[in-house]
Formats: structure tokens, C-alpha cells, sequence
């Protein structure tokens, strides 16, 4: 049977991040985690694949060890192998990092027909670990889609571009990175978490990988990161409480009426 | 010492060339511009009037279609050839996924979506400022490995003007892959009047308008004010009632005057209308995150105060 590999990020959940009000800069100290948005897209497909055509699936994640729940519920969804392939150097890694670390494990699992991800991670946004997996893998990619129809050694997909759709076609094995709109991830059952929770996951490691260590963590990272910030945001912040729609609109008008964005 | 520029899409190409040009001559470097497809000679030889010191030409049948494939071999040919120490791309969606190919193809760093570039006065780097942890923080990234690639939004940078001097263009034939894509159709999207990016006034309706047929009562406004309306993520995505939405990973607007109607302002919204020059708020929660990103909001029931709005600006109309 052909195998589809889904790559998954367990990711800061972006929207619970604070800011230390006297340095400015964000904390992740305590921030809960969550698997990506679009790679739980990536998921729900794989295991529609595994449902119509009969593919069977794993899931791998580059990660610490708290990594394990997004392949939980990559599990739970209906998922079938999962793999945490892990370094303590992750933290500094960047994406030419990341994306090696997920080749040689692709490649240590594989072969693989399909490879599956979100389009981006909800916290690093950078959109490059699918076409960098792309390039090292030496496959096709195509990126951004939205709709996908896989055939007989090849797929037919719809991506998402900004001036339009761009349906194109690919020969298997190939690298897909998917949106948000391309379908409706599943919530598992109950007795799917449960029965998750009991099934194995497999570790592998840099030396596993045979990834030496200039090509890990800080050290084989093309870029750094010198500082974060959270922007400041300076803003007159005059806000017209309490007053009668009329009143308060006649104040606004003749506010923007000064800054001569309105006539 | 060397700067690169390319995008596929032509005003972005003329910003990077904006841009690179006032780089390069920070640094002493050279600018050049690379010019890829098929039977695009021409645009090379119109290109060299906007600032490079070189023009690169692929012509190649493998370049007809956009494919990042081929694309990214023929970026990477030149780069392999002569050695740039950057090159800046067009954050497209094509832009970044050819970027980031190519970033792994020549096993170096690479940073997306810069909102700023400036130099190191130290080490002569690229200092690279881009939005992290959805638009909570602005980091500075430095690429450690050459070339520094880094990719660039459309309007970040002003665009290159015309000048007298021609570049000097050189022809390469470097080795181009087949597609591994076959494109078989394209459907352009419909985008009715003016584009939401390019807007000077935006209206943005939050998840306090509550129905669909609510929006026409912001059209109107926006048709007073000579704008555009706009949609949260919410109500574009989950509600589907329009394809694209306002914010970090939709459009990113920098309007003269940008109103959230109803608009909470979640970190991703924020991040897409931070560089708006006024921000206005309206919304009946006084503690909505929004009022502390905005110069000017008032605290009230929508729709209450939008028809009001309408109303008096109607009034000075007259």
C-alpha cells in the first residue's frame, strides 16, 4: 500500500503569548503549545487518503519531548505510526535545521508516495520547511493548496496564489503543503484519545540520523535570531466613552477632520 | 561585494530594486538585477534603466511557466557562478516558496517576509526585521551563511525610479530544470473595484457585526469615504463571507484611515493593519484590545454609531 508521511509542529499557541512589560519581549516561558493550525489540515487529509484509498500513515515531528501530544493527536485523528524525532539543540534550531531533520527521518522511514504539512507553523510563519523538505528530498513541491485529488501515481491540486488558482499536477512521491480551507480537521472520539495514548511512538535522534553536530542546533543554522521585540505601537489611544452616538461621532469626525484623513 | 534582486511580479521587482539600490550603495556593492523566462529580453533591457549595475538574463523554454523547479535551478546557477553575497526576493507566494528552495539547494539560511533591511555596521550584514509569534514580536535575524537570502512583501520599500544609465546586461546560460509541475489551469480571482492593499481608507468589519446583510450599512460608509470594506478572519474564513480577510496571514493593509467596526483586535489583525497611518476603533466593549492600537475609537453599540457616521458625513457632503 502507498504511505503518506505528515510532517507536524508543535507550536506556541500564539495567541496565549505575553510580553514582559519592562524588556518588551515575549514570553514562552509557561505558553501552552498546540499542534499547527494547518498541519492539523495536513492530517485530516492524510487520513482521508488512508479512508478512500486505503494509505497508511505517519506522522513526524521535529521537537522536544512535549512534541509527543500533537503526535497524540495526529494518532487520535487516525494517524498510524508516529515518530518524534528529536535533539536538545531544537530550541535554536532554524528551518535548514528543522527541514534536515525531517528529511533524514523521511528518508529513514520511507519511502513515502505523498508528503503532507501545513503551508506554514502558526509561530514561526517562515513557509520554508515544505519547499526546503522539496529541494532535499529532490521532489516536486506544491505549495499553498486547497484542494487535492490524488490518482494513481500522481495528484491533481488547486493552489492558493494571490492573483488566483493555479491547478496543477505532479508525479508521485511529491511534497504538498496545504491552507486552512482545504478541509474540516476532525475532533476525535474520545476512545480514539484514549486508545492514542497507548499506542507506541518511535524516537529518533541526530545520531540515529546520522546528522553530526555542526549541522544541529545553533551551530548548523544558517541564520539567528540577534533579538524580539514586541513593536511598539504609538498611538493617541483617545477613546470617546460615554457619550450619545451623535455627540461622539461629531468629535470623531472633527478629530480625522485635523489629521485630514477625512474632508 | 553584490546585491541581487528578483521577483516575478513587476512592481515588487521595481521596490526591491528601490531598495538594493540604497543597500549596495551603503555597502560599496554592486546591484544586480536578475531577469528569468522565456522571450523576456525586452524586460531585461527595460529593467536596466532602473538602477542595477547588471542585469542577469535566463532565457530558457524550461522558464515559460512559473514552476519553482525550474526556477530555483536557474537562481541557483547564477548564484554558483558569481557569488553573491545577498539576494533579495519578492514574498510572494511564489517569491518565498522559491526562496526557501533555493535556500536549501545552496545549504544556507534564509529569512521571509522582511519588513526592514538595514546593514551591520560591524559585520556588513543584512540585519533582517520580521514579525514572530503571530505578529507579538519584531525580531532581528542575521543570516550567517552566503548568500544571505531574504524575501520582501510587496509595498514594504518605495519603488526604483527610471534613470538615464542602462545596466549592463549579461546573458547567461546556465543549466535550467524541466518542470516537475504540470500547470493545467488558472483562475484568476475576481477582485471588484479597488484592491484592499492598495486602499486609502479601509473599513474592517469585526465579529460584532453580526449578519452578513449588515455589511452594506459599512459599504456605505466606505463609499463616503472613498474606501474599500474588509473582513476579520472570522467572518471571512469561518464565516465565508468573502475570500480574503484583513491581517497577518491575509492581506496586510497600510491605508490612510483604517476603521475596525466591531473588530476585537486579535494579535494577527493588528499585525495586518499596524502600519495604517490613523487607526479608528469602534466597538461597544471598552476594554477590546483594539482601543489600545488605535488612535481614535468610540466606545458604542455599532449599530448605533456607524449609521450616525453615515449620517453626518452625508451632511458635510451636501
Amino acid at each position: 500500500m502507498p504511505k503518506v508521511c505528515v510532517c507536524v509542529k508543535h507550536s506556541y499557541d500564539v495567541s496565549e503569548i505575553k510580553v514582559d512589560p519592562s524588556t518588551r519581549a515575549p514570553v514562552l516561558v509557561g505558553v501552552k503549545k498546540k499542534t499547527s493550525d494547518f498541519d492539523k489540515n495536513a492530517i485530516e487529509e492524510a487520513v482521508r487518503l488512508k479512508e478512500k484509498l486505503g494509505w497508511t500513515v505517519t506522522a513526524i515531528t521535529y521537537g522536544p519531548d512535549d512534541a509527543k501530544s500533537a503526535l497524540r493527536e495526529a494518532l487520535a485523528m487516525g494517524v498510524d505510526e508516529a515518530v518524534l524525532v528529536t535533539d536538545p539543540g531544537y530550541e535554536q534550531s532554524d528551518t535548514m535545521v528543522t527541514s534536515r531533520f525531517l528529511a533524514e527521518a523521511i528518508k529513514k522511514e520511507g519511502p513515502f508516495d505523498l508528503i503532507l504539512l501545513g503551508e506554514v507553523s502558526i509561530d514561526g510563519y517562515t513557509y520554508q520547511v515544505g519547499p526546503r523538505l522539496a529541494e532535499l528530498l529532490g521532489l516536486p513541491q506544491i505549495t499553498h493548496v486547497r484542494r487535492l485529488e490524488v490518482k494513481e501515481g500522481e495528484v491533481v491540486a488547486e493552489r492558493d496564489l494571490e492573483e488566483g488558482y493555479e491547478v496543477v499536477s505532479a508525479k508521485l512521491p511529491a511534497v504538498v503543503t496545504v491552507t486552512k480551507e482545504i478541509n474540516e480537521p476532525r475532533y476525535p472520539k474520545l476512545m480514539d484519545i484514549m486508545k492514542a495514548s497507548k499506542k507506541p511512538i518511535k524516537t529518533l535522534t541526530a545520531a540515529d540520523l546520522g546528522i553530526p553536530d555542526d549541522k544541529k542546533g545553533a551551530a548548523g543554522s544558517g541564520m539567528e535570531v540577534l533579538k524580539a521585540v514586541a513593536p511598539e505601537m504609538k498611538r493617541k489611544e483617545h477613546v470617546i466613552k460615554g457619550k450619545e452616538p451623535p455627540e461622539a461621532v461629531a468629535e470623531l469626525l472633527d478629530l480625522l477632520a485635523k489629521e485630514g484623513v477625512v474632508r | 561585494m553584490s546585491i541581487w534582486v528578483y521577483s516575478e511580479n513587476p512592481d515588487l521587482m521595481l521596490e526591491l530594486l528601490g531598495k538594493g539600490r540604497e543597500l549596495a550603495n551603503q555597502l560599496g556593492a554592486e546591484l544586480g538585477a536578475i531577469v528569468l523566462g522565456q522571450g523576456v529580453a525586452s524586460k531585461a533591457e527595460e529593467l536596466a534603466y532602473y538602477g542595477p549595475d547588471k542585469v542577469y538574463l535566463v532565457d530558457h523554454p524550461n522558464l515559460a511557466t512559473f514552476t519553482a523547479e525550474p526556477y530555483t535551478s536557474a537562481l541557483a546557477g547564477l548564484a554558483n557562478k558569481y557569488k553573491p553575497d545577498a539576494i533579495l526576493l519578492g514574498a510572494t507566494k511564489r517569491g518565498n516558496e522559491v526562496a526557501a528552495r533555493l535556500a536549501a539547494k545552496l545549504n544556507v539560511g534564509c529569512v521571509t517576509n522582511c519588513t526592514g533591511v538595514s546593514i551591520d555596521p560591524d559585520t556588513k550584514l543584512l540585519l533582517l526585521n520580521r514579525l514572530v509569534y503571530g505578529g507579538t514580536a519584531i525580531s532581528t535575524q542575521r543570516c550567517k551563511t552566503k548568500p544571505q537570502i531574504a524575501t520582501i512583501p510587496p509595498r514594504t520599500f518605495e519603488k526604483a525610479s527610471k534613470t538615464d544609465r542602462k545596466a549592463e546586461i549579461i546573458k547567461e546560460d546556465v543549466a535550467v530544470e524541466e518542470p516537475k509541475i504540470k500547470v493545467l489551469e488558472f483562475k484568476k480571482k475576481e477582485f471588484k473595484g479597488v484592491r484592499l492593499e492598495e486602499a486609502e481608507v479601509v473599513i474592517v468589519a469585526g465579529r460584532g457585526v453580526k449578519k452578513k446583510e449588515d455589511v452594506v450599512m459599512l459599504e456605505e460608509l466606505a463609499n463616503l469615504l472613498g474606501g474599500v470594506v474588509g473582513y476579520t478572519r472570522p467572518l471571512a474564513f469561518d464565516l465565508k463571507w468573502a475570500d480574503q480577510w484583513v491581517g497577518m496571514s491575509g492581506v496586510v493593509v497600510k491605508p490612510k484611515l483604517y476603521i475596525g467596526v466591531g473588530v476585537s483586535g486579535a494579535i494577527q489583525h493588528v499585525a495586518g493593519i499596524r502600519d495604517s497611518k490613523i487607526i479608528v476603533a469602534i466597538n461597544s466593549d471598552p476594554d477590546a484590545p483594539i482601543f489600545k492600537v488605535a488612535d481614535y475609537g468610540i466606545v458604542g453599540d455599532l449599530y448605533a454609531v456607524v449609521p450616525e457616521l453615515v449620517k453626518a458625513l452625508k451632511a458635510k457632503a451636501k
